[in-house]
């Protein structure tokens, strides 16, 4: 499709420290966390007037979804948004906490695992048409998703070495830094479970939109990025590739053996080269397969044209991106992508002070750089110092906290803050909006996600601000 | 920054600490290197000013139930 619909859900993990005393539990932190959530929305599962939704997952992680976007430049802002949204609602608590005197501080993470081998995700979701065929579709897609961490993955240390996966050899078995994340805690290529046995594609088939017409794609394997640049790579190569396979282009079988011990392959080695078993026999490395699906997509463009403003500004981040693997260089991508921007701080913490990738320190900053406080968290200490590059305008952000991007999220958005305003109860999901109480009024059902303004939706919003409803 | 809050009231990121000055781009490659050196020096000063003592203990405590 030339026009999709991309939203981001993150989850994020959140503890409270208090070397001095005795910490919060993770279900009291979280419950805390919530109550102002609770107080204005009645629930502590809400949309808001940007149209996205807040809730507690699993877990009792603060889970956000983006609203709708139709531009990169738009999920990106969402997805900034909502994590600051989110970082307000820990600043909230920590204040509550200081106030009684608990003391201690609370972190949250916009990061993909705990100590204990626990992972929590990252959720991509892309409208696709419904006419592709889906096995064909996620056959294609699954070797970019495996190898496109080497680009995209949020870098992660691990002290102990790489966790063992059966018999599997993986980089020189010390302790090291991997691209990703993710990578150790995905299981298959692609089925309906989420959490028992976690897959990269979610197959359940909600398309929150004409069902007829559309389908969401439900990505579940990428790391959390904190950087914007990174985020807007991983949506804009995906996507072109979707792009792609939804036009039909005749592409090779690049079919993974095994794709769950391909994606820990590459994630942990640096280099790119290891070769990956295909399942029809012969190896491919990361590198090449990234370099054939950029090949590809160059040449599809050059064919059919440029779909959005950025995608010059994607190939191009794409190309550098695979020569800093290619040439050992990480200086290339240290400014615009996760897992070198925060393997050049962790290198140069290392070197000045004499430790290696097994010292407490470094997984400790490698967990402090997803901390979203402006004041604890490394990303935003760097992104303060200008070290790192920006895709949207901080002004794009704050507005995309209270206003919802150019789709049926705005219209969503406009809705719940009439409500809200009004004190009006509703209810609300992707695709209903329905004012409760005596008024019995019908559901409005918004199908088409491109949609700004529907005529039913504008009569109850005009219903709920002239005091009718 | 200030900005409103979705969520209860008064202004956001008042923990934020000023923004440092943005320094006058060093003309020479000494000059550039020497500023590297001194920026990165000042921030892992930094870094330490915000971290806890114990590296372990923080990383440890950190545990979440599996989500999705």
């Amino acid at each position: 499709m030339e026009r999709r619909i991309y939203g981001i859900e993150t989850e994020f993990g959140l503890t409270h420290s208090a070397p001095q005393g005795r910490p919060l539990g993770a279900d009291e932190t979280a419950r805390r966390l919530f109550a102002p959530v609770l107080a204005w929305g009645r629930a502590s599962n809400v949309f808001l007037p940007n149209g996205g939704r807040l809730y507690l997952d699993v877990g009792s992680h603060p889970e956000y979804a983006t609203a709708e976007a139709a531009t990169l430049q738009d999920v990106v802002a969402q997805d900034a948004a909502g994590e600051r949204i989110v970082d307000d609602l820990r600043a909230q608590l920590q204040e509550s906490l200081d106030a009684e005197g608990v003391g201690g501080t609370v972190h949250l993470f916009k990061n993909n695992a705990d100590s204990a081998g626990n992972s929590f995700g990252s959720h991509e979701n892309y409208m696709i048409a419904r006419r592709t065929e889906f096995s064909r579709l996620v056959q294609h897609l699954l070797p970019l998703l495996v190898t496109r961490q080497i680009l995209v993955g949020a870098g992660r240390v691990h002290p102990d070495g790489p966790p063992s996966f059966g018999s599997l050899a993986l980089g020189d078995g010390r302790p090291g830094y991997s691209f990703s994340q993710r990578a150790d805690h995905v299981w298959e290529g692609s089925s309906s479970a989420t959490t028992r046995s976690r897959p990269m594609i979610n197959t359940r088939d909600e398309p929150h939109a004409d069902a007829e017409r559309y389908r969401r794609l439900h990505v579940i394997t990428g790391d959390s990025s904190m950087s914007q640049t990174t985020t807007a790579l991983k949506i804009g190569i995906t996507d072109a590739v979707l792009r792609m396979i939804e036009a039909g282009q005749i592409l090779p079988d690049r079919t993974l053996a095994d794709p769950a011990a391909a994606l820990r392959q590459v994630s942990h080695d640096l280099t790119g080269l290891a070769p990956l078993e295909l399942a029809a026999g012969g190896h491919r490395s990361a590198i090449e397969l990234q370099r054939e699906y950029l090949e590809e997509v160059t040449r599809f463009v050059q064919r059919h044209g440029a779909h959005h403003d950025r995608l010059d500004w994607v190939l191009g981040l794409w190309d550098r991106g695979l020569r800093a693997v290619e040439e050992q260089d990480s200086a290339l991508v240290d400014r615009e992508l996760d897992w070198a921007i925060k393997k050049k701080l962790l290198d140069s913490y290392a070197s000045a002070h004499g430790m290696d990738w097994s010292h407490p320190r470094m997984a400790q900053l490698d967990l402090a750089y997803h901390d979203t406080s402006a004041r604890h968290g490394l990303f935003h200490m760097l992104e303060r110092r200008g070290a790192v590059e920006t895709f949207v305008t901080p002004q794009d952000v704050e507005r995309a906290v209270v206003e919802g991007p150019p789709t049926r999220a705005q219209m969503r958005g406009r809705f719940v803050a009439a409500a809200h305003d009004a004190g009006v109860s509703t209810t609300v999901d992707w695709v209903h909006l329905k004012l409760n109480g005596e008024h019995q009024q019908s559901t409005v059902m918004c199908k088409d996600p491109f949609a700004t303004t529907q005529p039913d939706v504008e009569g109850l919003i005009a219903e709920i601000t002239s005091g009718r409803a | 920054m200030a900005q409103e809050r979705i969520f209860g009231t008064g202004s956001r990121r008042e923990e934020e600490p000023d923004a440092p000055a943005p320094a006058t781009p060093p003309s020479s490659g000494a000059a550039q290197a020497q500023h590297d050196t001194r920026g990165t020096d000042d921030l892992l000063a930094e870094i330490d000013g915000v971290l806890e003592t114990n590296a372990e203990a923080f990383v440890k405590g950190f545990v979440q139930k599996g989500g999705q």
